[in-house]
């Protein structure tokens, strides 16, 4: 039960092809099927998504941006919630790469609407989908998918609980400006308990050896979660609800998306009690590192949970993180279609 | 009516401190003798040897659906689950459609019971109109038509002052008030255990609170009111603690835990993988908590604190239980793996077999007052109905859903090997059910 928009034709191109991609020569290869979070992958496989990102970047600068390397690959994004930036990122991305792109759009639950997921998902394994784009509210609808499906699953976000694409276009942007993550001080600020971004931002940082600061109001930060059962990375992780003692010393701030519900469900005693904490402002900004990157994965409330001066100043990176997002995702994308079985 | 011999098995009787080598006889549905090398010409044999023969094993939670539900169990599939599993009786709760709320809806469950059950089915009556939790159901007619115990089941009496009167007048009646105890408040829609599993999948939780919370409201009101008080499915440390004390102050409060809360935790939710499964077949309400509840589950049952293991057996259909995990209904088919997860539980060590058993036989008779009903039930005395459950406790097999004889396939064990196999149950004098002997 999905309605289908067919994506605009593909304008045949002729690029150079891709070839000889990283400056440095990667230690890793892709082998995984699928992507469903950051919390698998090793220090290696995000060095090589990154790395393979850089190759992207720069066709992405070049007079036509497009090569043909994924020409005969069929992408279908499926997304059960809305999104803007994501979905026409991802799409960007598979045509950036010659790929054949068809966007799905299932509004509301796939069991309200009678459909099941595993249902739909064979379906558009049986059109003939390489890739499945996918994002859903439900944590763990992507591990469904993947698991009943051949096509190979990429998460768009599920719940609260992934959003790894997210996560390596964060560190993408992070290393370009701070170099190598290991040892800096990332602080993610905000509604963390709830927070898909934040989880795989998590699990990334700590793989590539960031120390990693979760701040936010108490009934919005996670009492337990430090580690991955059985990974010992070199990363670190702390918890604390006090702000100021968190952004000394840090090398880059990220502010997540405060949701108006969690007023009503009683979490927050009103949004002006979280803006008087937690709102990133410039003036909380000077006791970070000189040069501080200020993120957030968008979208934002613009003096909600960062002020606009702060959204918009010289350490904002948040229009880059949307630019480096394409090339992230087609290298995901490239390196997925590439470990597909022929 | 034939005569049986169930030959040569370790009998025991946790009613009566029988633990021997022996022969049982069942003659006209009763047990007519137990000892050493019974004389019983003529008789059906049921060889024993290496087997464990107990009283048949009472569950006092089940959920058999009909009316209402078929297409998760039938009485007729879910009942022969439970033979299968070695119950030879089973309370049904009230979580059907219609609701056991009056007597007309009781003995229409009965006249169903009496076609197309497998083992004895006690019902338990619903304690407000159509499970709604706002108006006291028919009490009194509700025990003249032979419930043994009333519960709203999986929806908590979350008024304070509606629980106390369902105490009040259920304890005139002899009825005990069987409570599902949460707090709905702080459970929100949490669809697991809130803990650093749920956090790391990113999953709302229940909070341990929100169970203790409850267990201490309804403590507090049994002391008030004199009622009896049976909490379901306990599954914390600190319930097992609440109930400990209430113990201690003489409070008529009893309670049960499910072999699956003694068996598994809440990391069945994510799997072993380093992907997280999500696997809808753990998710079970009240949740699968930490291993620190675990082994306080289990020291409760050694210890007696715990009455009775049962098995909230709740079967659903498959396409139910496939999908995202938030959407899943809750609940875990067991009554075919319940005695033998206990069973390996005692093989580890962490169970004791002599309170396993009285925890499915005498404990579970005494929590509700079953004898009232079915005199002698759970014991292997002279007179005892004729209900017996002969175990090997050996014998190793590897649980396969697809061999169930529920609806339900929904088990978090499916593929793993436990060890106990029922060899023989008899009810009421007649093998109904029989297992070849595997060659382990």
């Amino acid at each position: 039960m999905v309605s289908i928009e067919p994506a605009a034709p593909e304008a045949a191109t002729e690029a150079p092809p891709l070839q000889a991609e990283a400056s440095t020569e990667p230690t890793a290869t892709w082998t995984r099927k699928d992507l469903l979070d950051t919390d698998v992958l090793s220090g290696e496989e995000i060095g090589l998504v990154l790395e393979t990102a850089d190759a992207m970047a720069e066709v992405r600068e070049r007079p036509v941006g497009r090569v043909a390397t994924l020409r005969g690959t069929t992408v279908v994004t499926l997304f059960y919630e809305n999104s803007t930036r994501t979905r026409a990122s991802f799409e960007i991305a598979a045509k950036a790469l010659g790929a054949d792109v068809i966007n799905l759009a299932a509004a509301g639950s796939s069991v309200g609407k009678g459909e099941s997921l595993i249902d739909t998902v064979r379906t558009i394994e049986a059109v003939g989908a390489d890739i499945l784009v996918m994002r859903h509210p439900s944590s763990g609808a992507a591990a469904l998918a993947a698991r009943h499906t051949d096509a190979s699953v990429v998460n768009g976000g599920d719940g609260a609980h992934a959003h790894p694409t997210q996560a390596l276009l964060d560190l993408y942007t992070m290393r370009r400006h701070v170099g190598d993550l290991a040892g800096r001080k990332v602080v993610i600020v905000g509604d963390v308990l709830h927070s898909r971004v934040a989880r795989s931002n998590l699990w990334a940082l700590m793989a590539a050896g960031a120390q990693v600061t979760l701040c936010g109001p108490a009934t919005l930060l996670p009492r337990t979660l430090r580690t991955l059962p059985g990974h010992e990375g070199p990363g670190g992780c702390e918890v604390t609800s006090d702000l100021e003692a968190a952004l000394l010393g840090a090398d880059v701030v990220m502010a997540l998306r405060i949701q108006r519900e969690r007023q009503e469900q009683g979490l927050l005693p009103s949004l002006r009690e979280y803006i008087r904490q937690y709102q990133i402002t410039e003036e909380r900004l000077a006791r970070a590192n000189p040069g501080a990157l200020v993120m957030h994965p968008g979208p934002m409330n613009e003096g909600v949970e960062i002020a606009p001066e702060a959204a918009h100043g010289l350490r904002s990176v948040v229009e880059e993180q949307v630019t480096n997002g394409v090339a992230v995702r087609m290298a995901i994308l490239y390196l997925m279609a590439t470990a597909r079985p022929r | 009516m034939s005569t049986l011999l169930i030959r040569g098995g370790r009998v025991i009787d946790p009613a009566s401190g029988r633990d021997e080598r022996g022969d049982v006889l069942i003659e006209n549905g009763h047990i007519s003798a137990v000892g050493g090398s019974l004389d019983a010409t003529g008789a059906e044999v049921v060889e024993a040897g290496g087997c464990i023969v107990a009283p048949g094993l009472v569950d006092l939670h089940a959920h058999l659906r009909e009316p209402g539900f078929e297409q998760k169990g039938t009485l007729a599939t879910e009942t022969e689950a439970a033979l299968r599993g070695g119950f030879t009786t089973v309370c049904a709760m009230p979580n059907t459609d219609p609701a056991p709320d009056s007597a007309p809806a009781v003995e229409g469950l009965l006249k169903r019971v009496a076609q197309d059950a497998r083992v004895r089915v006690l019902p338990v009556g619903s304690t407000t109109v159509n499970r709604a939790g706002e108006q006291l159901s028919a009490l009194s007619e509700l025990a003249e038509a032979g419930c043994v115990a009333i519960s709203d089941d999986g929806s908590p009496v979350s008024g304070g002052g509606l629980m106390r009167h369902a105490l009040t007048l259920a304890g005139a009646l002899g009825l005990v008030v069987a409570e599902h105890c949460d707090e709905p408040s702080l459970n929100g829609n949490g669809s697991m255990h809130e803990g650093a599993v749920s956090e790391r999948l990113g999953l709302a939780g229940q909070p341990t609170a929100a169970e203790t919370a409850a267990i201490a409201r309804n403590v507090e009101l049994c002391e008030l009111t004199g009622g009896r008080l049976h909490i379901m499915h306990v599954t914390t440390a600190t319930g097992v603690d609440l109930v400990a004390h209430a113990k201690e102050r003489g409070l008529p409060v009893t309670c049960e835990v499910t072999p699956s809360h003694l068996f598994l935790t809440d990391e069945a939710v994510a799997g072993s993988d380093p992907t997280p499964a999500y696997d809808t077949s753990a998710k079970v309400n009240p949740p699968l908590r930490t291993e620190r509840d675990r082994l306080a589950l289990l020291a409760g049952v050694n210890a007696g604190v715990i009455d009775a293991i049962a098995t909230d057996h709740a079967p659903h259909a498959p396409e139910e239980k496939q999908c995202e995990f938030d959407q899943a209904p809750f609940g875990i088919s067991c009554a075919e793996t319940a005695l033998a997860t206990v069973a390996t539980l005692v093989e580890r060590g962490e169970l004791e077999l002599g309170a396993t058993l009285r925890a499915l036989t005498q404990g579970p008779v005494e929590a509700f007052s079953l004898e009232r009903h079915v005199p002698g039930i759970g014991t292997l005395t002279v007179g005892a109905p004729g209900d017996v459950t002969v175990l090997a406790p050996e014998e190793r097999w590897t649980v396969d859903p697809l061999r169930f004889a529920s609806k339900g396939r929904n088990t978090p064990l499916a593929g793993l090997e436990l060890r106990g196999r029922v060899r023989a149950v008899v009810v009421g004098g007649e093998l109904r059910h029989a297992a070849e002997a595997a060659h382990v």
